[in-house]
């Protein structure tokens, strides 16, 4: 008996595929955010860290429920996305994109923005003084010393999205090779009574989530957990 | 710290008191039904109870795979009201059940449209494009899923429409995908949209393309001997019952009422 059918590869590939992009995109839109929300006085900046951190504590459905009514036909932004000619984002690979930058965001800005405050300003003020532009500050300085919280984003923003399940169900459809990721996947065996593949990928999403968490420690510096 | 030890137990006690009077109570049970049963079922069950007031009878809905998984792996039900009737049968072959499946209604699947007049619309126009996306349960696990398959095969456009597909995890969520406008067509079930009357429109699904939809219920094995599950299993085979499911698009069976009993 093979381990893994074609479809169970498929979806592998389509979940690796997805946590890839929103991670990366994730990281292009958290950086800035997590920079602002770190130095700015705005009076929005509360506001705006409660929003970010909203989907930790918003039930999976609750996100799906209104990216469904949003996104669909009646919604305001399925309207605009009409409006602008594209293709319509429920049932699609670039929907899952989008409500799985959502999903995870906090995941990725929460560690970018603790670490830009370990900081300080400090560092950015001598680099300042001592000629440095803004992007040369960023890119040099604060970037460098926020390292381990880049590799935390990077990390835990995969790996929430490998593990995304209740979004998907609401919005993805389970298409073959666009939406049906591992966990639907995973799910339709089980509920097919198929456990012997349910438990094969269920241990591919477990080696594929440890990994990624090993592979964070290793990637810190030392001493650097602890302070 | 005697005394704590001893407040301790007493508040444990008293905290599980109520629980194990439940445990002991046959004037409740929990049905387990298929999500196609949606407001038929609510329906049956608020008929029970105006004879029955004292009887408690909560419904969990879902796939009739869902639950069948969650009966194989203890989840208290009394019976099993599926969708289909491999389901139940699959059940008494795993030494699960408590009785037969009897069969109690013939379910019927019909194409919908919340933008699209469906009226006088063919499976096999289907296959235009004009009828974009089209929502059916999941083959792999959902009864309603697998009859929307075998039509649309019989129909020879399951090829051409397989690009144009999305999967709900149960029949409820299927129309909830059509609802929303998201699926421009979903293949679901009548008794569902009978439960909706005035919204959209649609046709019939000829039960001649796909097996029929012999919907089977079953007492569990937890259910065996329990007087309130034997009793509503028989009252759902009576007139009233029937009549209730008729409302909401179910015909009989053949050879309902002759079954055997649970």
């Amino acid at each position: 008996m093979t381990l893994l059918s074609d479809q169970d590869l498929q979806a592998l590939g389509l979940t690796l595929r997805l946590a890839g992009v929103v991670t990366l995109l994730l990281l292009l839109l958290g950086m800035p955010l997590a920079w602002w929300l770190t130095h700015t006085d705005s009076r929005w900046r509360r506001p705006i860290a409660a929003v970010v951190a909203l989907p930790l504590v918003l039930p999976p459905t609750v996100l799906g429920f209104y990216l469904l009514m949003l996104l669909g036909p009646d919604g305001v932004v399925g309207r605009a996305v009409a409006a602008l000619g594209l293709e319509a984002l429920p049932f699609s690979f670039r929907g899952l994109v989008v409500a799985s930058m959502l999903y995870s965001l906090p995941f990725v800005v929460q560690p970018l923005h603790n670490a830009f405050e370990a900081i300080g300003h400090r560092p950015l003020e001598v680099a300042a003084c001592l000629g440095a532009g803004p992007v040369d500050r960023f890119v040099t300085v604060a970037l460098p010393l926020a390292w381990p919280g880049v590799v935390t984003a990077v990390v835990l923003g995969f790996a929430h999205t490998v593990g995304e399940f209740g979004v998907v169900l609401m919005i993805g459809g389970n298409i073959p090779g666009q939406t049906r990721v591992l966990s639907m996947r995973i799910y339709d065996h089980v509920q097919a009574g198929e456990y012997h593949q349910a438990n094969v990928l269920s241990l591919c999403l477990l080696v594929v989530s440890f990994a990624a968490l090993l592979a964070m420690s290793l990637l810190r510096p030392r001493g650097y957990v602890r302070d | 710290m005697k005394r704590q030890l001893a407040s301790c137990l007493l508040l444990l006690v008293a905290l599980l008191a109520p629980w194990a009077t439940s445990a002991a109570e046959t004037r409740h049970i929990t049905i387990a039904a298929a999500a196609d049963l949606h407001d038929a079922m609510g329906k049956l069950v608020e008929a029970y109870r105006h004879d029955h007031p004292d009887a408690v009878l909560d419904v969990v809905f879902g796939a009739s795979g869902t639950l069948l998984t969650q009966i194989e792996q203890g989840a208290p039900f009394e019976l099993f009201f599926s969708a289909d009737s491999q389901y139940p049968q699959r059940l008494v072959d795993h030494g699960k059940a408590g009785g037969t499946p009897v069969p109690y209604a013939l379910g019927h699947l019909v194409m919908w449209s919340a933008s699209i007049d469906m009226r006088g619309v063919q499976v096999a126009d289907l296959a235009q494009p004009r009828f974009g996306r089209i929502a059916i349960a999941n083959p792999q696990h959902a009864p309603y899923g697998k009859r929307a398959e075998q039509a649309l095969r019989a129909a020879g456009i399951w090829d051409q429409v397989q690009p144009r597909l999305v999967f709900g995890e149960n029949i409820a969520q299927t129309v909830q995908f059509a609802q929303s406008g998201n699926a421009q067509v979903g293949l679901v079930a009548e008794s569902l949209v009978l439960a909706s009357p005035g919204k959209g429109s649609y046709a019939a699904v000829p039960s001649s393309l796909h097996e029929p939809l012999r919907q089977s219920f079953v007492l569990t094995k937890r259910g065996a001997g329990n007087a309130l599950a034997e009793d509503f299993a028989r009252y759902v085979q009576q007139p009233p019952a029937r009549a209730i499911l008729a409302r909401y698009g179910f015909s009989l069976p053949d050879g309902a009422g002759t079954g055997p009993q649970p």
